[in-house]
Parts: structure tokens; sequence; C-alpha cells
């Protein structure tokens, strides 16, 4: 065991800065709470929103920056400033569309929005984590919080289920995670992830111990983007949860996931790509499969957009799979800030047509809003259309990307199975917009008023799948040199550190 | 550490082993086991293991074990009772599950040449001070966002837990007082 000084650990304040103002906003918010009375928690929202922008404003400061600090246990570089932007940025579309929600249903806004925070900061954790430690701090500081608030509507038994099957299954998943880490460490002899990498890169065999590891942490993963077979809990956590906790839950969640998953497996165990590569393969059309088929019946719009989750993991699987090819992870990332915008917007609308009380809106109170709300109805028509991937919009190109990645890795069957499933989703998607455009207004129409914070998120939702798609170049060059810079991170040093 | 001292230990934590699965009454079980726990823990220290012997006593006796002593008091479960179950089946599993093992400590033992080998290491080795300064060093972040995990937890037990203001719950309504004073209810095991 070496001996540690404190002069060795680099304290370079810039990395924890984000982090920092979203930990210390969270700890405000509690702090002011209490003096607040829930109908009016609003002005907390506010605060949040602000903590938010603050922590934006820092992460594209940490921008261009390529460093190591406390010992390699975060990392600067694009890729954490990527996910720690699109993080910030569906956090606050999330808060901006429970500013009225939460307040409505009675809910407990201190402890809420502080949960908010404290979920984004550890999603912006497992984004900038050198270390699987951290990764698994940030993974369990993210599932707690997103836990509580799945059961934040105590007075449904729906959200109470919701919470407690999220809760009980993420902590059985949390364990498997927990113990790839163990077996890895055991195999590779250090938990940072540029000495992983370095390690397997100069010697590694199909080494027992860490092909058990690599399942495990594999499992922990899977889990937490909803790819099948670990998507059990998916439809009923989704349907249960506050509906702006859905979006969270469906946009935060898997972004902060995606960000490990990509940067543990893609990334630092690339020398044994060969490995997982397959597995992934398997997950990634089941996921597809398994979500579009399930998608096509379901009449509550929570559960058909948690199904088309479950899908859209599988096709972000896709390119996990073709990872030997570079282009796949930039396409990833291409593709999750479409998704991000395109799902954001979407839930806005499902909370600004939902009834209050009723936790979630039905196929039925979508008919004839294109006549009682215009607006929302076109804002719904594009986000339906960009998850199908109708061009230009950004889930076109986002599949377009990631299609072609996976077709020049090999991958002709996959590809042939993801585009197959994109056409099966069509028929869903398009009941939305057939419900809102040809279809009479159901008896009892749903309380619909215009909320400053839904509006915009609505807005932000639009022109986030509008721009991404109509622009590409810009978008698809920020996310292939945010991947770039996680992928030529210098090793050497890292990896002394930690012996 | 002298020999008979470790000799007394070692026997006191069979001893104690046996104690914790030959008792009837649960909560004897379970003080069975703290003892085997707390004996371990001393054991450690007695093998310069400092640290890990004082960690094993706070976190296995302080924390474990009370948890254990709750759910048995929250269950209200009766001494003597649902103990003893298990039918053929189980036993032989538990009787396989415990042969393996016992296989698997022997082989180590008596295979492994380096764990019989006697090796000095630093003095220092294990000390509370060497952990503290790995801890707010390497591990800074971990430590310091392991507090705000902690936080995050409370947070949302309590946001959870907390008495609902305004109507009354819809699900779980109160149970009749009079009944419940006199017996405690009996929650049932998912």
């Amino acid at each position: 065991m070496s001996h540690f000084t404190l002069s060795a650990v680099n304290f370079s304040w810039l990395p924890i800065l984000p982090l920092g103002a979203i930990a210390l906003g969270a700890m405000a918010i509690m702090l002011i709470g209490p003096g607040v009375d829930d109908e009016d928690s609003a002005g907390l929202g506010v605060i949040a929103l602000i903590t938010l922008l603050v922590a934006f404003v820092f992460a594209l400061f940490t921008l261009g920056e390529n460093t190591l600090a406390f010992g390699g246990s975060l990392v600067t570089d694009d890729y954490a400033g990527f996910f720690e932007i699109v993080i910030v940025i569906a956090a606050a579309l999330t808060v901006a569309m429970s500013l009225d929600y939460v307040a409505d249903e009675g809910m407990a806004g201190a402890e809420y929005y502080s949960l908010i925070l404290f979920a984004a900061f550890g999603m912006m954790l497992m984004a900038a984590a050198g270390d699987l430690i951290i990764i698994f701090i940030g993974l369990e500081t993210m599932s707690l919080a997103v836990y509580a608030l799945a059961g934040f509507m105590r007075r449904d038994p729906r959200s109470n289920e919701a919470a407690l099957k999220y809760f009980v299954l993420g902590a059985f998943s949390t364990g498997f995670l927990l113990y790839g880490i163990a077996l890895v460490y055991g195999a590779t002899g250090t938990i940072s992830l540029a000495a992983i990498r370095a390690a397997l890169s100069a010697r590694m065999a199909a080494n027992p111990l860490l092909l058990l590891g690599l399942g495990m942490m594999l499992i922990g993963f899977g889990f937490k983007v909803a790819a099948v077979p670990f998507h059990m809990w998916t439809p009923d956590a989704y349907e249960g949860a506050p509906t702006p906790v859905t979006a969270f839950m469906a946009v935060g969640v898997k972004l902060a996931a995606f960000a490990g998953f990509m940067r543990v497996f893609m990334v630092n165990l690339g020398p044994v790509s060969a490995q997982w590569t397959m597995v992934l393969w398997v997950v990634a059309a089941l996921s597809m499969t398994v979500g579009n088929l399930a998608a096509l019946v379901q009449q509550s719009l929570k559960r058909m957009l948690a199904y088309s989750a479950i899908a859209h993991a599988g096709y972000l699987l896709l390119g996990m799979a073709a990872s030997p090819q570079p282009l796949a992870g930039g396409a990833m990332l291409y593709y999750l800030i479409g998704y991000s915008f395109t799902n954001l917007g979407a839930f806005a609308v499902v909370i600004a047509v939902e009834r209050k009380g009723s936790g979630g809106a039905n196929l039925r109170d979508f008919q004839g809003l294109a006549r009682a709300r215009p607006g929302l109805a076109v804002a719904m028509a594009l986000f339906m259309l960009s998850l199908m991937g109708v061009p230009p919009l950004a889930g076109f190109v986002g599949k377009f990307y990631l299609f072609s990645a996976a077709l020049s890795a090999g991958l002709v069957w996959l590809v042939i199975i993801a585009a197959l499933n994109s056409a099966i989703s069509v028929y869903y998607y398009a009941r939305v917009i057939v419900a809102m455009y040809a279809q009479e207004e159901s008896a009892a129409p749903a309380r619909i008023v215009a909320r400053p914070g839904l509006i915009l998120s609505v807005i932000a939702g639009v022109a986030g799948t509008i721009l991404v798609g109509l622009y590409p170049q810009p978008w698809i060059g920020a996310a292939s040199s945010a991947y770039a810079s996680a992928l030529g991170r210098p090793n050497a040093k890292v990896a002394a550190n930690y012996r | 550490m002298p020999q008979p001292l470790f000799a007394f230990l070692a026997a006191l934590a069979i001893i104690a082993a046996f104690g914790t699965i030959l008792q009837r009454n649960l909560i004897h079980c379970v003080l069975g086991f703290a003892l085997v726990l707390i004996d371990l823990g001393v054991l450690y220290m007695g093998l310069g293991a400092v640290t890990v012997g004082f960690l094993q006593i706070i976190v296995y006796v302080g924390a474990i074990m009370v948890l254990f002593l709750f759910v048995i008091w929250l269950l209200n479960v009766q001494a003597d009772a649902g103990v003893r179950g298990g039918g053929l089946g189980l036993k032989l599993l538990g009787a396989i599950g415990a042969a393996a093992l016992a296989a698997e400590l022997f082989t180590i033992f008596f295979n492994a040449p380096k764990l019989r080998e006697v090796r000095t290491i630093a003095p220092d080795f294990g000390s509370v001070a060497t952990l503290a300064r790995v801890l707010f060093s390497q591990y800074l972040v971990a430590f310091e966002t392991t507090s705000l995990l902690l936080l995050a937890a409370i947070v949302g037990a309590i946001a959870l837990a907390r008495r609902l203001v305004g109507q009354t719950a819809r699900i779980a309504p109160p149970a009749p007082r009079s009944a419940a004073a006199e017996t405690p209810p009996r929650r049932e095991v998912a």
C-alpha cells in the first residue's frame, strides 16, 4: 500500500462547481421549505430553476477542459460536460412542468424540489465519474431520490405501488451492480476506470472473474435503462408516479444511466468489447420488440410512453452493440438529445391534458384536442412523429445516425429488426394523432389550463425536436467530439495514481 | 495476541455460534449472534486490525443486530414459534450448503501456503490514521458525496413518512381504537 499525501490530490474546483451548485441549491430549498405552504411551492420551484441555471453556466465553463480531479475520482471532459448540460436542461424542464402540478396535487413542495435537485446531482455525478465507486454513489443518489419522488402522490395507491416496486426491484438490481463492481475489482485490482482500461488493453483473456463481473454490471445498468428482460418495473412505476416525475424518469434517469453505461462499457471496457457486444445484441433486439409490441395495446398515455421508453432503450443499445465502431458513441449521444426534448415535451402535453387527481391521461382524453387546443395538438403530433422517426425531426435523424453506425459495424440483422420495430411503432404513436384530429371530443373534457411553466416546457420540447432534427450538424458535431474526448483521455497518469 | 487468549476467544465464538442456532427463543438467538460478532471484533483487534475490529462491532452489532431486534419486535414473533419450520428438503439444502462451505474453507486452509506465511507489514497498516488519510485524499469525493446520498435518502424518507395534512388518506383507514389498544396489529410479511 503506497503512502498517500494530501498534496498528491489535485484540488481543482472547476469540475465540482456544477455539482456543488446543485447540492447547495437542494439544501437551500430544504432550509427555506418549512416556511412555505405546499400551495405556494412554485416559489421553491423557481429557486430550483435558478440553481439549475447556475449549474448550467458552470457546466458550460467546464467544456474544453480535459482534466482529472481528486485523484481521478472525477473526470472533466466534454463527455461529462455534454451529459451535465443535457441533464440540467432535463431537470429544469421537469421543474418547469411541475410548478403548478405539485401545488395543485397537494404534494410536499420543499421535499419535491430538493429531491429533484438531489437526483440531478446523482445523475451528473454518474456522468463525471472517474471510478466505479463514484458511478455507484451517483447511481444510488439518483435512484433513492427518484424512488421517493415516484411515491409523492401519497393519497394515490398507484403512486405508493410505483414507489415500492421501483424501490424493491431497484435495490435488487443495485446489488447486482455492486457485486459486479467488486468482481471487476477482483479481476483487475483497481476501481479506476482508466486503470481498468489500461489493465485490459495490456493483458486480458477471458478471465471468468471479469466476465462474471461484467455480466452483473450489465444487469445493474440494464435495469436502470429499462432494457428487456430487466424492464418489469417500468410500466407500473411510470404509470403510478406523478407525471412530471415520470418525465424525469424517462429522460433524466435514462440519460444518466446511459452516461454511466457508456462510460464504463464502451469507453473503458472497450478492449474486451467482444465479450459483451453479443449479449447487448440480444438485449437490444428484445427491448425493441417487447417494448413496441406491448405499447400497441396500451390505453393510458403514460403506460404507452413507458413501453415506448423501453423500445427506445433498445434502439440505443443497438448503438452499444455496435461499440467497436467509433461512430456509434456520437450517434447515441445525438439520439439522446433528440429523445430528451421529444419525451419531455410529450409528457408536458400529457400533464396539460390530464384530469386533476386522475394520475394520468388516457387516449380518450386526447379525442378532439385539435379543436379544443390546436396548439397543444400540433405539439403532441410533432412529438409523436419524432418518436416514430419521421423526417426531418430529431427522432428520424437520430435513428438514421444510429442505424448507419450499426450497419458499418456489420449488424445487418439487428438493423433490420430495428427498422421493422420502427414500422410497428407507427401504429401506436399514430393512434394519438388520430384521436386528436379525427375523433370527436369525449363527453367530459379534461382540464386544460394554460400554465406558463407547462407552456414553456412544451415550447422547449417543440424547439428542441425541430432544431435538433433540421440542423443536425452542430449537434452531431458536439456529440461526436464529446464522445471522442471520453475515448481519448490519457490513461497512464490516472493509472499511476491508483497503484 | 497470547495463545491462551486466542484459544479462549475462539472457543467462545464457537459456543456462541452454537447458541445462535440452538436457542428456542428468537431474542436469545439474536443475542448469541451478537456475541459471535463482538467476539470476532475482539479477535480482529488482537490480530492488529483495530479499525476493522471497531467497524465490525459498530456496524454489525450496533446497526444490523439492532435492526434484527426491531424486526423481531415489529413482526411480534412469539418465542418458540415459527422457528422450527422447514421440511426435509430445506434441511437437506442447508446441509449441502454447510458441507460446501466447510469443504471450501478446508481446501483454502490446506492448499494456500501463502496464508500460513508470516509477513511483516507496516506498523500503521490498518490503523485509523492510515484509513483517514486515504479516505480524505484519494476517496474524498466518494466520502463527501456519500453524505449527500444519505441526506437525499433522509429527505425522501421523511417526505414519504410524514403525517398527511388536510384530508385523511384514502388508503389504510385507521383501525378501531379499542382493538388497537389491546393487541398491536400483527403485520403480514409479503
